[in-house]
């Protein structure tokens, strides 16, 4: 299968003298860090601590499923795991995934910029996600938070006597995390574009980051005060929430959706950002229809701020309300299909190879679909009644979250691994990786669609035996998807040290940070570069003369 | 076969017998649900091969062994304008269609029958008018139109019966209702859906569905001897209600008599209906709203008085409405068998304030 | 195509790495290109900053907003037991406060250190006055037992010593600890903001005292302004819902 790689020579190649990796070298170094690209890494190595953990958990969920009766753990323990799992998925993994680790690295090489706007800020966030990560692990190892990761109220209030307020002020400050990040992309993005660089010529990828660093500014404070109105409520024995205290346990779920539904944007929108990259690269094409792709972001972000009550349709909201919610909904959907067919449609005409990002951008494609068409089960109003806090749900965000944005992820590490580290990781071992990643998440994730719509409830720890066949299906399905996931938590480290050296632009794309040394230099451009064409512009970079080299490097 | 194990041959079989993969449809809006799920199906099937299909055949035929120099093309608005207005069409479709279900599966028909649920820690208390009690575990007649009322004691739960294909959120401090009408006999699944706390998953049972003959056999033999308006007069005379409710003229409260479902003038001006809810909202927050011509005097019986008893006290005060009782008789309920007397009516126009009652054309049951 | 010929070859750069031409202030941070674009990018983060602010607090004004609109007479009764000439002292301090800071942010410009630190540390005092009156009001609230959760009473709700106010049935006067709970988060939310403005103030001071913003670095003086005004118009609305909505005439 022809390939479109190309490296340099390996016997005579080797890594550049100097790069942002040798600098400076010593644990002081890093950690005291300002540089974009070491923040990324030392968010890499965090999110995947975090995710090994949160990953671990969800093994003991699967586990536990295999048998009707609640015989691998106590009901509570069970409780815990479950609560656990979502807690630091959601808030110290998917939200800053792809933002803060490629994200951050690769925001100011595509604008041509040498940092973010405020280095400071950034190291301050990856600190504050780490307070975040160790109240949360505090929480867990301190004996555990059993409210689910949506800290319902009273449950979370009155009714728990458990770890609620630690982990709640940790996803305070992984929240906090969240926003400076998110700000200072905003400011990087509007202030600090290379000359040339206008917004039509910013690639996919930032668009994306745009529209996720709107919905991170506005929408996770909004969680942020929540949390502290749930910890106020348990310390003091208030009743904000409290129906028997003359409060109203439904504007929490109000409070809590307005960050939390927006926030499932936050985790999918980088994901279509990397899509869009590696999509466009693999078929030697312009993304097809660029500005309708740029624009569905911003709506999604936009939008999405506008449906949270989805959430809520059973629980006795308006019936004219909910008619509201379910129609934007409907609307918010059509942006993300617009993507899809416009990604399909750039492989048209395209040239196209299939390396491991392509791969998992495949699955992607397929499994995003089939996760955002699940969507519009739930934002139908009738059918949400019997589909709601059901299996069913628990597939549909899976197949968004883990079949979406984590697909989206892998697609985007193996895709930059080569400009961050300067090295290939192995093609083989990866594209094997990415297949099994693929079967397993079917196996694991499509029974619970039947199980769902048989009406088997979500966080139960013992169920009824009509549902085991196909829990037996996804606890399999999960055995498989751990390896999926083991693989290249293997080789990347290996490569590392034996991986091929990639060269500048080992995939011959468009993008200013491969044009530039792999590993970059710590300011990034020796003299900032002058952006004089489109986003995607294959004909440029073929016809790119020795003299425009040096105008981008 | 005879080389498999037993154990796993057993296994094999248990698991073969006990394999679903589609849940019975029970009630008459089950049909309905299942039309709109295989359209919806439908839709992502064909949504999803369209996408693969583009994706896969471009795969093919545009690969860089068949293709090797890519076309550049910048994009079409026709195309764009399709696939935002196709998608919207469709989406716009199955919004209506799901609206048209949601509002018959949570808008009751004024002549069903009414049951009444307690979400707890971690049971389900089902109330029939009758006075009949059950803990996780529903008994309804076939053919006829049920109304469940839910509350919650303490934290949320929601009330799911999937063979019905209905599901509502019982929540503390208000009453939600759901509709539906069971089609066929049998013995069904029902869950908590709403984390609830340690015995979440333990906090299932089962509906049972029962011929009307069967129902009207279980009634006679699970009744506890009073309705639950019977335990709300008791209640009435129990808590001292009618201290100051007694319905006479030198009464400091207003007579309930004819109370429900009737609307109110307000001290403020704004008027508000009689319903349930703002029955079991009086008795928990009695100064909240004060009628007209009163002054809040009554005591709050918040943190006395469970969520069951306040549903005797409702029924009791609808009890005392002899449309209601109408009603109540057509419904096929049984409150008929267990009426109280009712106490005297006020001396309308004398005395104590009476409460002033808007006329409202067209009111029926909220 | 020959990727290695695609880009710089990091042999051309003097070993120090950074390109570091001394044609700019000292204050420039060298991943800025001019110190046109530092101050943009740090005015427009401090703006989008203030946008999560008013999210934060958006969230309470929210929960006031419904609670309000329920236990109207609870709010009434609660809003009423607030010391009026205790809550318009403390705006006009702190209005005066915001006069200080942007005299602070013009004697930066004009590049008068006396004068930037005279005023800087008028902000404090100003500030300090804020937190001071605050405290004496927090006092009361606890001397009388209207602070919940820790010392809650309806009697002064259901047997009022004022003799305008309106006697509250008891289950009404007990939605009073509603009201107390959003005015203690709120002015407590608002009074933590003071602080860590005060905090900021103290260390500008002392960079002040070192010439650090009289020599054209004027952008973090700015900017704390910005986020003082801020702080002072969550104030300018906390007042009027807090104290002043409702008083009996």
């Amino acid at each position: 299968m022809s390939t479109i790689v190309s490296l340099p020579d390996q016997s005579t190649a080797k890594l550049p003298s100097k790069s942002y990796l040798n600098q400076e070298y010593g644990l002081k170094s890093w950690l005291l860090t300002g540089d974009h690209k070491r923040i990324a890494m030392l968010y890499l190595f965090s999110i995947t601590f975090f995710f090994i953990i949160g990953g671990v958990l969800a093994g003991l969920i699967r586990l536990e499923l295999l048998t009707p009766p609640a015989d691998l753990m106590a009901t509570d323990t069970y409780n815990k795991v479950f609560s656990m799992h979502g807690i630091i998925m959601v808030f110290l993994f998917l939200v800053p995934s792809v933002p803060a680790t490629i994200g951050n690295f690769l925001i100011p090489l595509m604008v041509g910029a040498r940092d973010l706007a405020f280095p400071k800020i950034n190291l301050l966030s990856w600190y504050l996600y780490w307070i975040g990560g160790i109240f949360i692990l505090s929480a867990m190892v301190l004996g555990g938070v059993d409210t689910g990761w949506t800290f319902t109220t009273p449950l979370s209030t009155h009714y728990v006597n458990t770890h609620v307020v630690t982990a709640a002020m940790g996803i305070f400050m992984a929240g906090f995390s969240s926003i400076f990040t998110g700000l200072n992309f905003i400011v990087t993005i509007h202030r600090m574009r290379c000359p040339g660089m206008t917004w039509f010529r910013l690639p996919l990828f930032v668009w994306g980051h745009y529209a996720t660093s709107i919905i991170m500014i506005l929408g996770t404070p909004v969680l942020a005060i929540t949390l502290v109105l749930v910890a106020l409520e348990r310390i003091f024995n208030i009743g904000v929430f409290d129906p028997t205290k003359g409060g109203d346990p439904l504007l929490f779920q109000h409070l809590f959706w307005f960050y939390s539904h927006p926030a499932v944007y936050i985790m999918i929108l980088p994901g279509m950002a990397v899509i869009s990259e590696v999509i466009s690269t693999f078929s030697r094409k312009r993304v097809f229809g660029y500005t309708a792709v740029a624009f569905s972001s911003v709506a999604i972000a936009v939008f999405g701020f506008l449906v949270w009550e989805h959430h809520m349709f059973i629980m006795g909201v308006s019936q004219y309300s909910a008619l509201v919610f379910s129609l934007m909904t409907m609307l918010v959907a059509v942006p993300s299909a617009i993507k899809i067919f416009n990604w399909s449609m750039t492989l048209y005409k395209g040239s196209i190879t299939f390396e491991t990002p392509m791969l998992y951008a495949f699955g992607f494609i397929g499994l995003f679909t089939i996760g955002g068409l699940t969507g519009i089960f739930l934002a139908t109003l009738g059918m949400d009644i019997h589909l709601t806090e059901t299996y069913f749900v628990v597939a549909h965000f899976h197949f968004v979250m883990v079949g979406g944005m984590l697909m989206a992820y892998m697609a985007g590490i193996h895709f930059w691994w080569p400009k961050m580290t300067g090295r290939m990781y192995p093609e083989a071992m990866s594209k094997t990786a990415a297949v099994i990643t693929f079967i397993g998440f079917i196996v694991t994730f499509f029974p619970q669609f039947i199980l769902g719509y048989l009406g088997m409830p979500r966080r139960y720890a013992a169920y009824p035996a009509d549902f085991q066949v196909l829990n037996v299906f996804s606890t399999a399905g999960a055995s498989i998807l751990g390896i999926g996931y083991l693989l290249p938590l293997l080789y990347l480290p290996w490569s590392l040290i034996y991986g091929q050296i990639a060269g500048n632009n080992p995939w011959q794309a468009t993008g200013l940070e491969w044009q530039i040394q792999s590993p970059p230099l710590t300011e990034n451009f020796t003299e900032i570069p002058i952006m004089d064409h489109e986003a995607y512009d294959y004909e440029w970079l073929a016809n790119k003369t020795h003299h425009e080299v040096q105008t981008v490097g | 076969m005879s080389h498999i194990s037993p154990v796993l041959w057993e296994f094999l079989v248990h698991w073969l017998e006990h394999f679903a993969i589609f849940p019975p449809e029970a009630s008459t809006i089950a049909p309905y649900a299942d039309a709109l799920y295989f359209a919806l199906v439908g839709m992502t099937i064909t949504g999803l091969v369209l996408v693969m299909s583009m994706v896969l055949f471009f795969s093919l035929r545009y690969r860089k062994e068949r293709h090797p120099e890519a076309v550049q093309i910048e994009g079409s608005t026709l195309l764009e304008a399709t696939w935002t207005l196709i998608p919207l069409g469709i989406f716009l479709v199955f919004f209506v269609w799901g609206a048209l279900l949601y509002f018959r599966v949570y808008n009751p028909p004024p002549n069903s029958m009414n049951v009444y649920v307690v979400g707890k820690q971690w049971m389900w208390k089902v109330e029939h008018p009758g006075g009949q009690h059950e803990i996780d575990a529903l008994h309804i007649p076939e053919g006829v139109p049920i109304q469940l009322t839910l509350i919650s004691q303490d934290v949320f739960h929601s009330f799911s019966i999937p063979a019905f294909r209905v599901k509502r959120e019982a929540i503390p401090g208000r009453y939600t209702s759901v509709y539906f009408e069971a089609t066929k006999p049998g013995k069904y699944h029902l869950f908590c859906t709403q984390y609830c706390g340690t015995d979440h998953s333990a906090m299932i049972g089962w509906v049972y569905v029962m011929t009307p003959a069967d129902y009207s056999k279980w009634k006679a033999g699970n009744t506890s001897g009073a309705s639950l308006a019977q335990n709300g007069e008791r209640l009435f005379a129990v808590m001292g209600c009618n201290a100051c409710h007694t319905g006479t003229s030198q009464a400091r409260g207003p007579n309930l008599y004819g109370l429900y479902n009737t609307r109110i003038r307000m001290n403020d001006g704004s008027t508000m209906i009689a319903n349930d809810a703002y029955l079991r909202e009086k008795i928990l927050n009695p100064s909240l709203h004060v009628p007209a011509g009163y002054v809040p005097i009554m005591p709050t019986f918040q943190g006395q008085i469970s969520e069951d008893a306040l549903i005797d006290l409702v029924e009791y005060i609808k009890s005392l409405s002899s449309n209601y009782r109408l009603q109540q008789m057509m419904n096929k309920s049984d409150l008929d068998s267990a009426q109280p007397a009712p106490i005297g009516p006020a001396n309308q126009g004398a005395g104590a304030a009476p409460l002033q009652i808007v006329p409202t054309p067209g009111v029926s049951k909220p | 195509m020959d990727s290695t010929s695609i880009a710089t070859t990091p042999h051309e750069l003097e070993s120090s790495g950074l390109p570091h031409a001394h044609d700019h202030p000292a204050f420039m941070r060298h991943h800025f290109e001019d110190i046109g674009q530092q101050r943009e990018a740090a005015s427009f983060g401090m703006w989008v900053f203030l946008l999560t602010e008013i999210m934060f607090f958006g969230g309470l004004f929210c929960a006031y907003l419904i609670l309000r609109n329920w236990y109207h007479p609870a709010f009434v009764a609660g809003s009423n037991t607030l010391n009026i000439a205790l809550g318009t002292t403390n705006t006009a301090v702190l209005i005066g406060s915001s006069f200080t800071m942007a005299m602070a942010v013009y004697s930066a410009e004009m590049r008068r250190k006396g004068q930037l630190i005279l005023f800087l540390t008028l902000t404090i005092l100003l500030g300090f006055v804020f937190i001071g009156i605050k405290g004496v009001e927090w006092t009361t609230e606890y001397q009388e037992q209207h602070v919940p959760g820790i010392n809650f009473s309806i009697q002064e709700f259901v047997h009022p010593t004022n003799p305008k106010a309106i006697p509250l049935a008891p289950d009404m006067a007990e939605k009073t600890q509603l009201y107390f709970f959003l005015y203690f988060a709120m002015t407590g939310m608002h009074a933590l903001h003071m602080i860590i403005g005060i905090s900021l103030l103290f260390f500008m001071v002392w960079r002040a005292s070192r010439g650090a913003y009289t020599a054209g670095h004027v952008i973090p003086v700015e900017n704390f302004g910005l986020y003082w005004h801020f702080v002072d118009i969550v104030w300018i609305f906390l007042f009027p819902l807090l104290y002043l909505i409702s008083r009996y005439r």
